[in-house]
């Protein structure tokens, strides 16, 4: 995870190394767009100390929202990254999944009644249920996806389709409230702290898959499926069962990105709950330079990656760019990202700065 | 063994098509011939209350229809999906306990779903359909405004009365008997000029937008968008779509926020977007409601935006009125009865409740 001690001081290699470095991409993005709202207006930057409502003390400022509301979108770029490494394609199920995981955790903590008093079930208990379900939901698009050879954008399909009715189904089609201001907490604020949740769950998440990369064999797994699947399987692996595994793994993310999306209004709309979310969640890993066609991968640069989008988004809020106008920013800035992050216009820029660097020792 | 994976694979993706189909398919073109009338039934209690307490103002409206004695009058009900928002599960539910046996229906309900395939395509089939079993009333709520002509043309050929709510159409007016619709330019004027008796110094506007080109979008902006251009201490701070999403609300909330400029009014085009915009204005301890720093303003009259308002914490909620069934069976008594309505276009009565007058009995009554 920590790449950048990759970065050597030493002049020789400093450049070439630092253009190899699979971070460097996302990095220069977040740069970027950092130094850009530097010279346009500082006050990006400004990180101001209050308190909410409630009486907590709590920061706000865009620095802030970014950690904030990029969270899920971390959050679910790790798991993303797996499927992607794994089965060489994405789910784009998992807004629709969202819905579901955030539908069954009201649908526990109400037990039916859209307007409970009180929580029917601890909010542990919720969540752990909707765990289960996502993970279920997961190992189904991981099964059609790694023993029926279905390709994961087409299987995943499926429930990005069915997903949003089945969620509005759980619940009767009503839309709870949760009056409850402890469940606010996961998308919000708790007493006392003044920096959001999200972003806790987010670094939980992270340290979580850290430690599971760093002493497990999942990435030396994930990687080898999706490299050459006959090898990994001649060399004793069984891909298809390491394909499910990452998609189940995606249905966990999914279930924390759900919690923290229900939490953050104590509702939900079926409809609009992560629009869209899954599109992000794939920028985010193309964006980390990972080849979407599955094999090595970077997750910290996926991860930079999905904070890059936020902070686009932020930026264009703060902006206030024409609201219909808002995508086709954003699509012109993803376009430029990709193209830079493209392997071969790395592979060209590096053989520029090397020839660049001959004629500097003829000269 | 190829042959023996393909059979598989074959059944798997039957299989699959299936279970998608299953859990989210009730709009699937097979609609008609799954949905009855006792599917009714269910939803009936939990929506009584709201059917009633249009009664008041049509005392006749459910108490008469059996009247027509042991001849059910059939009416085929094209709706779109209801849990495409709170407006839809009310409506969908309304016309369930208003069109039963009891009331002297026999319906049948079809819904377009814009998740599972073409929904104007699938609500023209299910009307081809409900036009075959010889329906008397064609009720139809339309995804889409065009391609209802030939179907429409079909129905009039077959004596089949077409009465569309909630949604026009882009079709001749005699192919319909009546159209009963919300007049969102309205809504928005009637928002707008309860905003202005707020008689605040300088109005400084957050304006969150429905999703762009709805019909409610429009006609919530164009009033607003109105003001400010005529009024010179009307001030349009932000205006940005959050596409009726209570997060992007948020979001859009705390940049403006974030960026130091002020504002005093929030004008939400939905309950959502104010509950997101709220959120926001919480996080940084910014007071809103009644008598407080910012006024706040949402559409739809969902029942715990309602209560948001009787507490205080909201200013004014505006209502999109989703109880047309007791419009329409006025239309088809008179139908029946050898008239013709007074109004081909009906517009129905919408009000917009202020948080210092609203009562306990208003939230029971309109919340939907």
């Amino acid at each position: 995870m920590a790449n950048s001690e990759n970065v050597k001081t030493s002049s020789a290699g400093s450049w070439k190394n630092l253009l190899r470095n699979q971070c460097f991409i996302p990095i220069a993005a977040l740069l970027l767009l950092a130094v850009f709202n530097l010279i346009v207006d500082p006050t990006f930057f400004r990180i101001t100390f209050g308190y909410n409502s409630a009486g907590n003390p709590v920061l706000s400022g865009a620095i802030i929202d970014i950690i904030n509301n990029g969270s899920e979108l971390a959050i679910l770029a790790i798991g993303m990254t797996l499927v992607t490494a794994a089965s060489g394609g994405q789910d784009i199920s998992v807004g629709a999944a969202i819905a579901i995981a955030g539908s069954v955790i009201l649908r526990v903590l109400c037990g039916g009644n859209a307007r409970p008093e009180t929580l029917e079930a601890p909010i542990i208990v919720a969540f752990l249920v909707a765990c289960v379900v996502a993970m279920l939901f997961g190992a189904f698009n991981g099964v059609l996806v790694a023993y029926f050879k279905i390709q994961p954008m087409i299987a995943t399909l499926i429930l990005y389709t069915a997903g949003r009715s089945i969620a509005a189904w759980i619940n009767n089609n009503e839309l709870p409230v949760i009056s409850d201001p402890k469940f606010a907490y996961f998308g919000g604020f708790i007493p006392g702290i003044p920096i959001p949740t999200p972003f806790f769950i987010a670094v939980a998440c992270m340290i979580v898959v850290g430690l599971a990369l760093k002493f497990t064999n999942l990435r030396l797994y994930t990687q080898s499926v999706g490299i050459n699947q006959s090898s990994a399987r001649l060399n004793g692996l069984n891909p298809e069962l390491i394909k499910v595994m990452t998609f189940v793994i995606l249905g966990l993310c999914v279930a924390v990105a759900g919690l923290i999306k229900v939490s953050r209004v104590s509702s939900i709309n079926y409809s609009v709950i992560a629009k869209d979310i899954e599109m992000d969640a794939i920028l985010a890993v193309a964006l980390g330079g990972n080849a979407l066609s599955g094999g090595k991968f970077s997750m910290a640069a996926s991860i930079i990656g999905a904070f890059v989008i936020q902070c686009l988004t932020t930026t264009l809020y703060k902006y206030g760019v024409p609201a219909t106008a808002l995508p086709a920013y954003k699509a012109v800035v993803v376009i430029l990202l990709v193209i830079v992050s493209a392997p071969t216009v790395r592979e060209y820029f590096s053989t520029l700065v090397k020839k660049m660097k001959l004629k500097g020792e003829v000269a | 063994m190829k042959k023996r994976l393909a059979v598989l694979l074959a059944g798997a993706m039957v299989m699959a098509t299936l279970a998608g189909c299953g859990n989210g398919g009730t709009a699937e073109t097979s609609a008609p011939a799954t949905t009855d009338a006792p599917a009714a039934e269910p939803e009936a209690p939990a929506a009584e209350p709201e059917a009633e307490a249009e009664a008041p103002a049509e005392p006749e409206a459910e108490a008469e229809a059996p009247a027509a004695g042991g001849d059910l009058i059939k009416v085929g009900i094209i709706n779109n999906d209801p849990s495409e928002s709170g407006y839809r599960t009310a409506n969908d539910a309304d016309l369930k306990a208003t069109f039963t046996e009891a009331n002297g229906y026999s319906a049948q309900f079809a819904y377009g779903n814009p998740a599972v395939g073409n929904a104007n395509e699938d609500q023209v089939k299910a009307a081809q359909q409900f036009i075959q079993d010889e329906v008397d009333y064609l009720l139809l709520s339309a995804a889409d405004t065009a391609g209802w002509d030939t179907v429409l043309q079909d129905a009039q050929d077959a004596g089949v009365q077409v009465i569309l709510f909630d949604r026009t159409i882009d079709a001749d007016e005699g192919l319909y008997a009546a159209s009963i619709v919300s007049d969102m330019d309205k809504e928005g004027q009637t928002a707008v000029d309860w905003l202005a008796t707020q008689g605040l110094e300088t109005y400084n506007i957050i304006h969150l937008q429905g999703q762009m080109g709805s019909a409610a979008q429009q006609g919530r902006t164009k009033a607003l968008d109105e003001k400010v251009a005529a009024e010179a201490n009307w001030n349009m701070v932000e205006q940005q779509t959050a596409s009726w999403n209570a997060e992007n609300a948020q979001q859009i909330v705390q940049s403006v926020i974030s960026s130091g400029k002020e504002f005093n009014v929030i004008y939400a085009e939905n309950d959502d977007m104010a509950k997101g915009a709220v959120a926001a204005l919480d996080a940084a301890n910014i007071s809103h409601g009644v008598g407080k720093d910012v006024i706040v303003m949402g559409f739809d009259c969902n029942k715990w935006a309602l209560e948001e308002l009787l507490a205080g914490n909201w200013n004014y909620d505006g209502q999109c009125n989703p109880f047309q069934s007791s419009y329409i069976s006025d239309v088809i008594k008179t139908l029946e009865s050898g008239g013709t309505p007074a109004e081909k276009v009906i517009i129905m009565e919408e009000k917009g409740f202020d948080a210092s007058t609203i009562t306990a009995e208003d939230v029971e009554k309109y919340g939907i």
